[in-house]
């Protein structure tokens, strides 16, 4: 397995101080992680084996750096400042991959300015909206609901790996901690509609589009992959079957077979 | 000591499995299946009456609030109440606490600057101007506030109502969140240099720091009595105190649950499934509809290690406890007059509040025993507990026509309002 380094980043005047974490060998690729924070997973260690990994942390959720949050007032201001990112990791136009919200991020940065992607993996995105099948309330659903919307197997390992809490009161709290305060600050670009606009500029991305959906995914349901490869230019649909909104934790190789030969290619 | 009456306006009629059988008191409950707009009718104007009953029987304030979307207390426009009833005090010794118009959720909020601003004009400067920041349920949930800019919002709305209602001259105001080329208010309010402020808490840290700076009145607002507040208030007179504030009893409010009866026995009979009702349905509510980023960060940390040692646990226990057990635990001061008194001169001075307010209708309280309720508080305690502080402190958060020693006592306001009728 690589060995993971964390990178400090500062951008925006300064003002916001965030960490990356970096591995692997290989041309350079962005993970944009999701609403509940980064967390350093198998599927990146995949990813390790064949590309340098850069894993950026949202505004705000690096643990010790809750004020992040702060000077970045919005979806734009956050675009921009990501463009900062990478310039600081010396990144001209790495492959991006996102999951879920940092799926959405992937496809603003790629959309606003296309010239900073070279390729872009979309893993179960949000950003788009339909009033026939809306996207899950995630930031105001009950805990014991989550399963179901996010795992195609609610009782399998990677459900229950996430409804185990730790054995230590403090490292619960610390957990209980980051992941709520994860919500809060990505939340602060997506509440109370995911829906900010993106249709309005997907049409922009000239990046090769790979659109991976777990097929059981009910939080952002399979549907939504249509309209994503629909507004895309140059954009295909993978689906992955016996998976929910989280692909690459509950499929781990078929999830990274796809993104790697992808943007292999 | 200024003593008012806090109305929440709730359903009174939920069905006795309402709690199995629903989710949540706020966010979710179908209205159709659970009241009729006439019924809903009578609600209001019962709530309007029994506020007009303690302001005629020597009450020194009435408080409403905002809350949406829910059965647990649903005046979503607090003006609108505070509106009829500013005009039918009109001339009495009473205030208008509007516990009030929440900030966050009116836009652009120079509308409560002037709202506020009318009752005061219309009530002749008898306003108490609460500015609450809003719970998660309505701020986040009824009106899509961004949870984590909620607190934000609220620091800025606060700084343009006050410039608003202090300005001599026509201002252009370039918020983060409101912006507006020319606030130039009409009306005014009567009250100079503005009407008191009150800001309504939970305990947070960050809330005492606002009141401390800004020199507001901090009422804590809970519903689980003087003897768990008192932990929070002590603290609340630590930090004002390390802050070199003077520890004048009126900066505080608080909050009390209190139903009166002839006797301790007749008390448990009149009331024990209202109060029940109140902690069992009204407080019903899906802790999901809290979001991520509503509480601050800090907030959010101490919160986590209390839930963890305490809180749990005893909110589960609730749905057994009887009337016995929230008169013990001093959730709610109950009982006969004499019981009474005792339990909230002990309160007034456990905690050091100045500004008390009493919720008197509680859950399903039909409105004749709110009725009730409301004249023995008046006729049989508050002539007993309201001396408190009167002498050694002045009530800057107080309307200032009404800080003077009251002319009636309430015995002789009881008959005048009878003899009136």
């Amino acid at each position: 397995m690589p060995a993971v380094s964390e990178r400090e980043t500062k951008v925006w005047q300064g003002k916001v101080q965030s960490r990356a974490l970096v591995a692997g060998d290989g041309p350079p690729l962005v993970f944009f992680h999701g609403a509940m924070g980064l967390t350093w997973d198998p599927f990146l260690d995949a990813l390790a084996e064949s590309f340098t990994v850069y894993a950026p942390e949202h505004p705000g959720t690096t643990p010790g750096l809750p004020d992040a949050i702060k000077p970045i007032d919005n979806l734009w201001d956050l675009v921009l400042s990501y463009y900062e990112v990478f310039d600081e990791l010396g990144l001209e136009s790495p492959a991006v991959v996102g999951h879920s919200f940092g799926g959405m991020v992937a496809a603003e940065v790629a959309a606003t300015n296309p010239s900073r992607v070279s390729r872009l993996a979309l893993i179960d995105p949000v950003g788009l909206w339909r009033d026939d099948t809306p996207v899950k309330n995630w930031m105001a659903t009950a805990p014991q609901d989550l399963g179901p919307l996010l795992f195609a197997d609610p009782t399998g390992p990677a459900a229950q790996m996430m409804a185990t809490p730790p054995p230590d009161p403090e490292t619960g709290i610390q957990m209980a901690l980051r992941t709520t305060w994860s919500l809060a600050c990505t939340g602060k670009f997506v509440w109370p509609i995911p829906d900010k606009g993106l249709k309005k500029r997907l049409h922009r991305i000239t990046a090769p589009t790979l659109i991976l959906w777990g097929e059981q995914d009910g939080l952002v349901p399979p549907v939504y992959a249509g309209d994503f490869e629909n507004a895309i230019p140059d954009a295909r649909v993978e689906l992955i079957a016996g998976a929910g909104h989280v692909p690459q934790v509950e499929r781990l190789e078929q999830t990274a077979t796809a993104v790697k030969g992808f943007l292999s290619g | 000591m200024k003593i008012s009456m806090f109305h929440l306006m709730p359903h009174r009629e939920l069905p006795d499995d309402f709690e199995e059988r629903y989710h949540s008191v706020w966010v979710d409950p179908p209205f159709h299946e659970l009241a009729t707009p006439e019924r809903v009718g009578d609600y209001y104007n019962w709530t309007l009456d029994e506020l007009m009953h303690a302001a005629n029987l020597g009450f020194d304030g009435i408080c409403v609030n905002e809350h949406h979307q829910n059965a647990y207390g649903f005046m979503p426009g607090p003006n609108v109440m505070g509106g009829a009833l500013a005009r039918a005090t009109r001339g009495q010794d009473v205030a208008l606490v509007q516990m009030g118009a929440t900030l966050p959720t009116t836009n652009p909020p120079i509308r409560i600057a002037e709202e506020y601003a009318m009752l005061d004009c219309i009530s002749g400067g008898r306003l108490v101007a609460g500015m609450p920041l809003g719970t998660a349920m309505d701020a986040n949930m009824g009106y899509g506030i961004t949870p984590i800019e909620q607190r934000e919002r609220y620091y800025e709305a606060h700084d343009l109502i006050l410039k608003a209602w202090q300005s001599r001259e026509p201002f252009p105001f370039n918020g983060k969140y409101t912006q507006l080329p020319m606030v130039n208010l009409w009306p005014r309010p009567v009250q100079q240099p503005h009407p008191p402020v009150w800001v309504p808490g939970m305990g947070s840290l960050s809330t005492w720091e606002f009141a401390a700076e800004q020199g507001h009145c901090y009422c804590f607002l809970s519903y689980f009595g003087h003897a768990r507040g008192k932990a929070v208030m002590d603290s609340f007179w630590e930090f004002m105190d390390s802050k070199e504030k003077e520890l004048n009893p009126y900066r505080a409010g608080f909050l009390q649950l209190v139903a009166v009866s002839e006797t301790d026995a007749q008390a448990e009979k009149d009331y024990e499934k209202h109060i029940k009702y109140f902690f069992e349905k009204c407080l019903h509510i899906a802790p999901e509809f809290t979001p991520p980023g509503h509480q601050d960060y800090r907030s959010l940390e101490n919160n986590l290690r209390r839930m963890l040692s305490q809180q749990m646990s005893e909110q589960q226990r609730l749905s057994d406890w009887s009337f016995k057990d929230y008169v013990d635990n001093q959730y709610v001061i109950s009982g006969g007059p004499e019981s009474v008194r005792d339990q909230i001169e002990e309160l007034i001075k456990s905690l050091r509040v100045g500004n008390l307010m009493l919720l008197l209708q509680i859950g399903s309280m039909p409105h004749e025993l709110a009725m009730k309720n409301i004249e023995l508080m008046a006729t049989e305690v508050l002539p007993h507990i309201r001396h408190h502080w009167t002498d050694e402190w002045e009530n800057k958060w107080w309307p200032e026509s009404l800080r003077g020693r009251r002319q009636m006592n309430a015995e002789a306001e009881v008959a005048a309002v009878a003899g009136g009728s």
